[in-house]
Formats: C-alpha cells, structure tokens, sequence
C-alpha cells in the first residue's frame, strides 16, 4: 500500500521475516525467535527451543536417585534450590518419610533466599532489556551476599546439592566465612566488607534481612514511578485471568492476571502453613503488575526468611534423618562402626530402592509451578522423571501474547515472562 | 477441600463408562481412561461445576518398556552366587502385565476447587496415536509437540505437530527406552572436508551402577494396600 501525502510517495512496507536470537542479549539465553514481521509489527512469533536441551529427563532414569539432584540445580540454574526441592520432595512422598522439623524451616528460608536471588536477576535483566542499566548493577550487589549464603551452607555458590531426601545435607555454620586481607585492599576496607560475617550464617542473613526492604526501595524509586518504565510496561502483554489459565500460567505470571494463586497457600508445603505472609496480586495483567508483583514478593520473602531465622535460632535440633536405609550415617560413625560402614557402603555404591508407584510433587518455584513427575519401578534409579517446567507454557504462549505489538514490546514481554533456558529445555 | 475418594466417586457417577481403573496413592488420585473416552472426559472434567479443571498443568508421555526389570539379579544370591555384574544383553520384550507400551499422563488441576487428578491413557498399536486436547487447554500445544519428539506419540488434530526440544533434522525418539543413553550420532568439525560433519557414535555405552530392584519389607505393607486399591491389579 502506498499513499501519497502532500507529494511525498511513502516506502511500500513488506511483510518480512526476521530472525532473532539464538545470540541475542535479549534472548536471555538461547532462544531463537522467527518473527514475521509487518513493518515494526509482529505478527507471528515462532520460538525455536531447544538449543540447551540436555535429556536432564533421560539421564535421571540412568543414575540412582541421589546422583540426579545436582542436575536439578542445573534446570533453572538462577533459582537451583527450588528445583531440588521439588525433587526431593517427590523421592521423600515416595518413600513416605518426613524430613525433621528444623531441616524444613531450613530449607523454607533458602527457597525463600533463592526467590529473591531469582527476583533479583529477572529485575536486573528485565530493566537492562528495557534500557535502565543502574538496576542490574545494584541487583547483583545483593545476589553477591546471597550466593555467600549458599556457599557458607553447600560449598558452592550456585549448584548446591543440598536438599536430600531426609533431610538437608548439613546444618547451619556456626561461623560466616570471612574476607582475608589482601594487598589490594586495605584493612579499614576488609573490616567494613567483614562487619556482619562477624557471627554466625543466620546473624550474616539477619542482617541482610534488616537492610533489604531499604534495597527494594531503591530499585522502586527507579523504576515504579519511572515515566519510561511506565511507557515501556503499562498497557504491554496483556493477559486477562481466562486466557492465563487455558495457556497453563502459574506463579507471577498467573498473579500478575490477578489470580490469587500461591502453592504455598493453596497446597501448603514444608512448614509454610506456620508461617506469615501475604500473596500480592496484579489487576491488569500487563508487564507493569507483573513487575509489581515480583517486587512485592520479594519484600514477602524478606519477612519468611526472618521468620524462619528466629525460629532456627531458638530450635536446634536434628537436620537429616538417622535411618540409615536412606540417608549416609557421619563420617565418624562410619569409621568406628561396623553396621554403618555397611550402610554407608550399600548407599554409596547402589543407593536405596525406592517403592513402586508414582507421585506429582510440586512447588512454588520463583517462576510458578514446578513439578516432578516421579514414576518408580521399585529400582534404585527412577523409571521416569518429568519435569514440568514453569517457564515452558509462558515461553509457549509468547506468540498470543506479542502478536500486534511492536518488537521492542516483544523484548519486554519476553523478559517479563522470567524465561530460563535450563529448565526450559532441561 | 473434598477427599480424593469423593472426588472419585463423583468423576465415576459422571462418566460411568469412561473410567477403567481408578487409584488412590500418596493423596493422588489417578484415573485410567481409554483413547476413545478421552476427549468426552476431558471436556466434562473441565466444564463440570463441581469439577472445574481449568488448567492442564502437564502432559508426560511414558514408555513402559523394560518396567519391573532389573540389571543385577539380587534374589537368587544363595544359590548360584552374585552375578559379576550388569546384565548388558537386556533385549526389553515385556511391559507390566502385558499392557500397551506407551502411555499418556495428564496433570490437571482445578484452581476453583483446589484439586488435582492425574489421567493416564495406555496407546494401543503400532503407532501410537491419540487424540489431542490442544482445544480443550491451550497449553497442550507444546506438551503434545515434546511428547511427539520424546517418545513418538502422534496426536490427531494437532494444529502445528513439529519437533521441538531436538535438532533440526534429529532422527528417532529420544526417551524411548530402546534408544541409546549416548545417543546415535555425534557431530564434530571435520578439518579435512572443512565442515561439521556426524558420525555414528564411537564410544561405548557402560553402566557404572545397576539397576537393582530389592523387596524391603518395610514396604510390603504399603504394597499389599495399593494391590487392594488397584481391585486385583497383581501390580506389586
């Protein structure tokens, strides 16, 4: 079509086909997007996915049990305790055992310290997408301390392992490591990084505790009332409640729509039914509530976290199951008795046979829903193991919701879904 | 919150025909439904007051093949002695009971009621196919594509049936039970031709553990329930 104004012919604009991704900034990881485009308009969105598949599925069904919860960690690997979680979960139903109390309130605060360091990112990359680089950098100052958290606790700073059926695999540590002084940086400095690490892990996350709500104020004060943000998000993917729940939402995604959905309520899990908190709801369901209500769930995970730090300071106690048919006795054991040399022999080289049966377990994962689909075969390896992915129905209904809007709205809409490749493709 | 009995009782009163076994274990409720009664289930199940199972959360193709089959036999210790190790020349023949091989395993969940119920159909044929439900929930597009390129599985009416977690032109189903853990093929650069080129895969595949099935009597208890439940399923 052509029109003639005031002499000027104006170009003929084509319909052409672009190809985004699989090295995209914005594709947050390795998405590879086939985007018919009408002019600046897109009208189909064809995601090609994928590129990371890994048969995470497939290799479960070759290891014992045990020997697949690191692969979890790899799934969504911006939110790794979660994933084991659900996993753990589905073996502890199976085996019909109950971890002890405190390993419980341990694992509810570090799913609840993993929402945050998830929230954190997506924040971060969210408004990098869309042109406010300051965010990113304050986000992952406070991700620093929390992979400090994982790493006092597991070892390692992303893919713990810590979650065992039973149990956790250890208690809390008594003492925060600390930075050692280097020739780089002076003392005074040392001493300031070192300030709250001088007590235990749960004083070191109090103290996070009591200056976060102060972070999220600023990430707010830039971007809520941002006329850009506001520009770029409000009235952007919109969603209405019917359509989110025929296209499988959960999570942000179904809250942002203004579902009052939350595991965590609806179908309690751990020790959540003993805990305070709130469910924040979105009403438009637009880019914009979604933001608001990731923001807000992290304020809510702040406050279960210093719940369950009070509660972990006052109730020591066991953190792992002593039957040692499923959970390894300690080394010391190990080494003066004769019956838990056995065990630990029997565990190590073949695992534990889990009943036959089959069993859906599923959590409130930053992202919304995440299941395993656990189905044994009495073996010491799983039969089958579905993962059901929360970000795999989003990814899926991309095209609905980015259809007639322009491709810098799909760039939004993309991020504002939380999309992770790990469990995407698993 | 109904129980899981009521629940169904109440699918059972609805659709009296449609449901061939029902079992309750660990709180799930899990119904068998046959290919042809799948769709009507499906639609009542979602448009049912009482019911209101308006999200499908999950679809997982399974592969029965080999189910029940241990690698190292562990039973017959006293007499002849451990074998020395995996029992590599597996050739899988059997699936439980002599029930089809593939099977189809829905997730549902009512956010209305707070419920959920697990559907499994079994896939008779050689090629196994069944009906899709890509209407009925949006969100089986994509589940229905993974289940095809998995195991194999064509589902009739699908509107855009593609691969999807696989390469470009990958061949053969991938969580099928015959297929290789390491695969077929493997692809490297090939300096000669100047290319990435694949080739048939020149490792071999080993088992590092076996798979052991032992009967722990601390859940034979458990077991003798659920053959109960199952109304004389000789499953355990």
């Amino acid at each position: 079509m052509s029109l003639p104004i005031k002499g000027i012919v104006m170009a003929e604009i084509r319909n052409y086909t672009l190809n985004f991704g699989p090295q995209h900034p914005a594709a947050h990881g390795v998405l590879r997007l086939v985007l018919e485009m009408e002019g600046e308009t897109v009208k189909r969105a064809d995601p090609h996915i994928g590129l990371l598949h890994r048969a995470t599925e497939k290799l479960a069904e070759s290891k014992v049990f045990n020997q697949s919860i690191g692969y979890m960690d790899r799934l969504d690997y911006v939110s790794m305790m979660c994933n084991e979680h659900a996993y753990v979960m589905a073996i502890e139903k199976l085996l019909g055992i109950e971890p002890p109390i405190r390993a419980q309130y341990i694992r509810v605060m570090f799913d609840e310290i993993t929402r945050i360091l998830n929230h954190l990112l997506w924040l971060g990359a969210h408004s990098l997408d869309l042109g406010a680089m300051t965010v990113f950098l304050y986000t992952f100052r406070e991700r620093e301390d929390l992979m400090d958290c994982y790493e006092a606790v597991s070892g390692a700073r992303m893919h713990a392992t810590y979650y065992r059926p039973g149990g956790v695999y250890r208690d809390l540590p008594e003492r925060m490591p600390r930075y050692k002084e280097t020739k780089w940086r002076s003392a005074k400095d040392i001493a300031k990084r070192n300030e709250t690490r001088q007590g235990s892990l749960l004083d070191f996350i109090w103290a996070f505790t009591e200056r976060f709500p102060g972070c999220v104020d600023e990430y707010e004060t830039l971007l809520t009332d941002n006329r850009i943000w506001k520009q770029r998000t409000v009235g952007v993917g919109v969603v209405s409640p019917e359509r989110a729940m025929q296209l499988g939402f959960s999570g942000p995604m179904l809250r942002g729509s203004g579902i009052a959905w939350d595991l965590r309520k609806k179908q309690p899990y751990a020790v959540y039914d003993q805990l305070d908190f709130d469910i924040p709801v979105g009403l438009n369901g637009d880019c914009y509530d979604r933001y608001l209500v990731r923001v807000e769930e992290m304020r809510q995970s702040n406050k279960i976290i210093r719940q369950c730090v009070e509660w972990l300071q006052a109730n020591p106690g066991p953190v792992m199951l002593s039957d040692h048919k499923i959970t390894p006795p300690s080394r010391v054991e190990m080494k003066t008795d004769m019956e838990s040399l056995i065990h630990h022999f029997k565990l190590f080289t073949e695992g534990y046979c889990v009943p036959e049966g089959e069993v859906y377990s599923a959590i409130e994962h930053p992202k919304g829903e995440f299941g395993i689909y656990l189905i044994s075969d009495g073996a010491n390896k799983p039969f089958r193991v579905k993962i059901r992915a929360a970000g795999f129905p989003h990814l899926a209904a991309l095209d609905e919701m980015c259809r007639g809007h322009m491709l810098a709205d799909l760039v939004a809409i993309l991020s504002s879904q939380d999309i992770v490749f790990g469990e995407i493709d698993r | 919150m109904v129980t899981v009995e009521a629940l169904a009782a109440r699918i059972q009163e609805l659709l009296p025909h449609a449901i061939t076994n029902s079992t309750c274990a660990i709180d799930q409720l899990t119904l068998e439904v046959p290919v042809e009664q799948l769709r009507a289930l499906c639609k009542i199940l979602r448009d049912e007051p009482d019911l209101q199972f308006e999200m499908l959360m999950d679809i997982c193709g399974v592969d029965y093949l080999g189910y029940g089959r241990d690698e190292w036999r562990t039973e017959q210790a006293t007499a002849t002695g451990f074998s020395r190790g995996a029992e590599r020349d597996i050739t899988y023949v059997k699936t439980p009971n002599n029930t089809p091989r593939f099977a189809i395993v829905y997730h549902l969940l009512s956010i209305t009621h707070n419920y959920r119920v697990r559907l499994r159909v079994f896939i008779e044929g050689e090629v196994p196919m069944v009906p899709s439900v890509t209407d009925i929930w949006n969100s089986a597009n994509w589940y229905e594509r993974e289940a095809f390129d998995l195991f194999g599985i064509l589902f009739e009416d699908h509107p855009d049936l593609r691969r999807i977690l696989t390469d470009y032109g990958f061949i053969g189903h991938p969580f099928r039970k015959d297929f290789p853990l390491i695969g077929e093929t493997e692809v490297r650069y090939d300096a000669a031709s100047g290319r990435v080129i694949y080739e048939p895969v020149s490792i071999e595949s080993r088992t590092l553990v076996p798979r052991v099935i032992r009967h722990d009597n601390r859940y034979l208890a458990r077991e003798v329930r659920n053959v109960v439940a199952d109304k004389g399923d000789s499953n355990g």
